[in-house]
Order: structure tokens, then C-alpha cells, then sequence
């Protein structure tokens, strides 16, 4: 049966681990490399390494950081931030990451994803979406709109339209963020996230808002997710992927157990 | 002198998608692959993997180039071949996603889309059902997990040696003596991906 992936998330500044899942018991937590490792060995399904300093200057640390990161890792690995051309694409690639995510730089140039899709495959592409439900609509889901530039700039995009886009492009997943959610470890925005695993037939992975297990569960069932990013849960309680992946199974959610 | 020699791997390379998971985890476990579009490197070689991400219409340049040729000849010759995704639908007579392109022909039948799910590609971690006796799956646990990325997929054979279940079972890993593939990949499938890897290589 396929299972609902858990997807460790690192936030990247200048080559070390800023935010994200921290292991206290690691000697240098701030080490991308080892926190990958640490993760997969821990259960996670996949990595993503976003790399928050995203400036020109930096590119060649993020490669070296990639380069290493990928080097003792043989699960899925996801490097996002800053890739604004096919060759920044390709260059991620040559690092070792299988997939990148896209995100302001695709929604200014669309055809960025049909780009990286025909060299790479679709499979190697995720457009990831930060959205924030409609204000003084009728229907805020439906009315969602997509935010680029760390989530400052509206676009006047529907999440859900831009979504189908992608998908018509052919982006291989969709990552979706809520805005309205993220960092209120209330749960994540399950309407909103339903609305657009509904809308496409690519794999959706949500996120923000991810406080416990329970969260994790009902975004799998009501939500329709196919994927969670987990960052912050796991500084509140629980200690791995293989933790959380446990009380999914208990709850009767589907996962890769063991792992 | 590169690895051409006795006792070589060669990563087939057919200018689609990304080789670096497949060469990075075979060079994890020991092996020095040399990735080649080359088909004398390719008839010499010991071993020959051939990866694959992307499009089924890409393995056309296989043919172009006289790969083909190459790998047809030395899987005839006893050589132990690995197609991994696109390069285990390659090795049937063709797939419905480029109808103009044939595959080898190795294995007979056609690679079909999924068409009794919504959820197009298939993405993820799932389970695999091993039939006793193979030499690839030797010590992967039954109901061990693999990571799949794919939109076609074949049906059960008679030499398919691990079925996976998505709208229907499907073949995720097939072994005909020493012609093998897997629709996963092995490479990112963690410590089982790697077990099967290290079978490989062991031929």
C-alpha cells in the first residue's frame, strides 16, 4: 500500500541548519549533512533543504552544502530556494538533489517549470505554493491566493488555479504552505489543502500549522494530503519521524514502518 | 586507462534526467561505475546498469546511438543487466506513453499508464510482495518499502519477482536469470534499495 511520506524539512542560511529539526543530541546541529543523515536514519521519508539565503554570492556554498547533504543519503532529497533558471536548476542536480522546488521564480516565469520538466522529468519537479485564504470573500478557500517573495508579496493568483497550472505544466508535486497556519502549531489548513489535492491529480504535500500527531493524521484524512512537511513538531515533544510515524500507525494512517 | 577493462560497470547514460543517486549509491557500495553513451564500453562491460528518469520517448536515443545493439548482445552473452524505472519499461516491447518508440523487446509486452487511480504519478513509498528464489531480492524483507516515481507501469509476468499494489498490482521488480529491473528506485530506497543493489553487484 502506498504510505503518507513524512518529509523532514531543513531551512539552510549561509550552509547551516537556522531553523528546522534540531537534534539535541547531535555534537554540531547546525550541519545540514549530519541533520540529513540524522533524519533519514530517524525515519523520515524524504529530505528537503530549502536554502533561505538564496543570494547569488551564495550559490557556491549551497552547492558544496548540497554536495555533502547528498553524499551519505539514499532517500528522496529535495533542495528548494533561489532557483530562478534551468541552469540554477541543473546545478542543483549535479550536486546530488533529485528533485528541486520552485516557488516565486515560477510564478514570475512559468515556463520555468515546463523547462526543468523536459530535462528533468516531472518527477523532479515541485512548485511549491505559500497561500493565505481570501479575505472578505464568501469563500476564502476557494479565493486563496498565492504570495511570493517569503510569503510578503500578493499576487492576485488563486492557490487552486495556479496549482492546475503547474500540474498543466508539468510540475510532479505540489507543496503547499498555509499561511494562515504556519508556525500556530494549531494543525495545518485541511480545507485548504483538500481543496487543491482535489483540484489536481499530482501528489499534494502540505504544510505548516503541524503541532502534534493528530495534526499530521487529520490532514492525511481530511486534508487528502499525500505528504507532510514535519519542522517545528519535532521540537515540541516528539523526537523523530519514527516517533510520530508510530501514533500515525495507531491512528490508522498508513506509513513506512518499519523504517 | 578508465574502467573498460575486466570486471566493469557501466551506468548507461541516454541524455535523460539525472544519474547522479544511481552512480553515488553504486560508488557507496564499493563499485566504480563508469557512466558511458559509448556502446563498445557498453558490450565490454561486465555488468550494465541502466537508469532512468523521465520520458519514455528518451530511450529513442538508445537505439540511435547502437545501445541497444549493445545491450541486447551481452544480456545474450550471460551479462547481468539492471534497468531501474524508464530503464525496466525500456527493456518490453514498448510503452503507451511514446507509441513511436520501441523498446528492446527483451521482455514481451507493453507498459500501460495507470488508469483505475486518480492519483497520477504514482509518488511515494510502497510495499513489495516477493516471490521466493530471486537473486535480486535476496534478504529484502517481505512487505519491505521502496520509493517509486512513475506514471506507466507493467504488468505481472511470469519472471516478475516483486508486485507492488496501486489501482491494481503491477510488476516492481522482474528477474529473467541475469536480465533484471525495477520500477522503484533502488537508490533512494534506503537500506532495502541498497540490499538490492549490493545483489546486483554481486553477480
Amino acid at each position: 500500500m502506498l504510505t503518507k511520506r513524512i518529509i523532514a524539512c531543513l531551512d539552510v542560511k549561509d550552509g547551516r541548519v537556522v531553523k528546522g529539526i534540531q537534534f539535541v543530541d547531535l555534537i554540531d546541529a547546525g550541519d545540514p549533512a549530519a541533520l540529513a543523515v540524522a533524519h533519514a536514519e530517524g525515519g523520515a521519508d524524504e529530505i528537503v533543504l530549502l536554502d533561505i539565503t538564496a543570494t547569488h554570492e551564495q550559490r557556491g556554498t549551497l552547492m558544496d552544502t548540497v554536495k555533502r547533504t547528498s553524499r551519505g543519503l539514499f532517500i528522496p532529497f529535495t533542495v528548494g530556494g533561489g532557483i530562478r533558471t534551468l541552469d540554477d536548476a541543473s546545478a542543483v542536480f549535479d550536486a546530488g538533489a533529485d528533485k528541486i522546488s520552485v516557488n516565486s521564480a515560477a510564478v514570475a516565469c512559468p515556463e520555468l517549470i515546463d523547462q526543468i520538466g523536459r530535462c528533468f522529468g516531472a518527477q523532479a519537479v515541485i512548485v511549491a505554493i505559500d497561500g493565505r485564504r481570501g479575505r472578505e470573500t464568501p469563500d476564502p478557500v476557494k479565493d486563496a491566493e498565492v504570495f511570493t517573495a517569503g510569503g510578503r508579496k500578493p499576487t492576485g493568483l488563486r492557490v487552486i488555479e495556479w496549482a492546475r497550472e503547474a500540474e498543466s505544466r508539468g510540475a510532479g508535486e505540489i507543496l503547499l504552505t498555509s499561511m494562515d497556519a504556519d508556525g500556530t502549531r494549531n494543525g495545518f489548513d485541511c480545507e485548504l489543502t483538500a481543496s487543491v489535492s482535489q483540484a489536481v491529480a499530482i501528489p499534494v504535500i502540505a504544510s505548516g500549522g503541524a503541532g502534534n500527531a493528530a495534526h499530521f493524521a487529520e490532514v492525511f484524512g481530511d486534508g487528502k494530503a499525500d505528504a507532510a512537511l514535519a519542522a517545528s513538531i519535532f521540537h515540541f515533544g516528539v523526537s523523530d519521524a519514527r516517533e510520530l510515524k508510530k501514533e500515525l500507525a495507531t491512528l490508522g494512517i498508513p506509513v513506512r514502518l518499519p523504517c | 586507462m578508465s574502467a573498460a577493462s575486466s570486471g566493469s560497470l557501466a551506468v548507461v547514460d541516454y541524455r535523460a534526467g539525472n544519474l547522479t543517486s544511481v552512480v553515488k549509491a553504486l560508488r557507496f557500495l564499493g563499485a566504480a561505475p563508469e557512466v558511458t553513451s559509448d556502446p563498445d564500453v557498453v558490450a565490454r562491460a561486465s555488468k550494465v546498469v541502466l537508469p532512468g528518469v523521465g520520458h519514455f520517448a528518451a530511450t529513442q536515443f538508445l537505439r540511435e546511438r547502437g545501445l541497444t545493439e549493445a545491450i541486447w548482445s551481452s544480456t545474450k552473452r550471460g551479462t547481468p543487466f539492471l534497468g531501474i524505472c524508464v530503464g525496466l519499461q525500456w527493456m518490453f516491447e514498448g510503452s503507451t506513453e511514446a507509441h513511436d518508440v520501441a523498446g528492446a523487446g527483451i521482455l514481451k509486452g507493453k507498459c500501460e499508464r495507470f488508469a483505475t487511480i486518480r492519483k497520477v504519478p504514482h509518488v511515494g513509498w510502497n510495499s513489495l510482495s516477493i516471490r521466493p528464489n530471486s537473486r535480486l531480492m535476496e534478504g529484502v524483507d517481505e512487505g519491505a518499502y521502496a520509493y517509486f516515481t512513475h506514471s506507466y507501469r507493467a504488468e505481472l509476468q511470469t519472471d516478475t519477482v516483486a508486485v507492488t499494489e496501486y489501482g491494481g498490482l503491477f510488476t516492481a521488480a522482474i528477474e529473467a536469470d541475469n536480465i533484471m529491473g525495477v520500477q522503484f528506485h533502488p537508490e533512494k530506497s534506503g537500506k532495502a534499495g541498497l540490499t538490492i543493489l549490493k545483489n546486483f553487484l554481486k553477480l
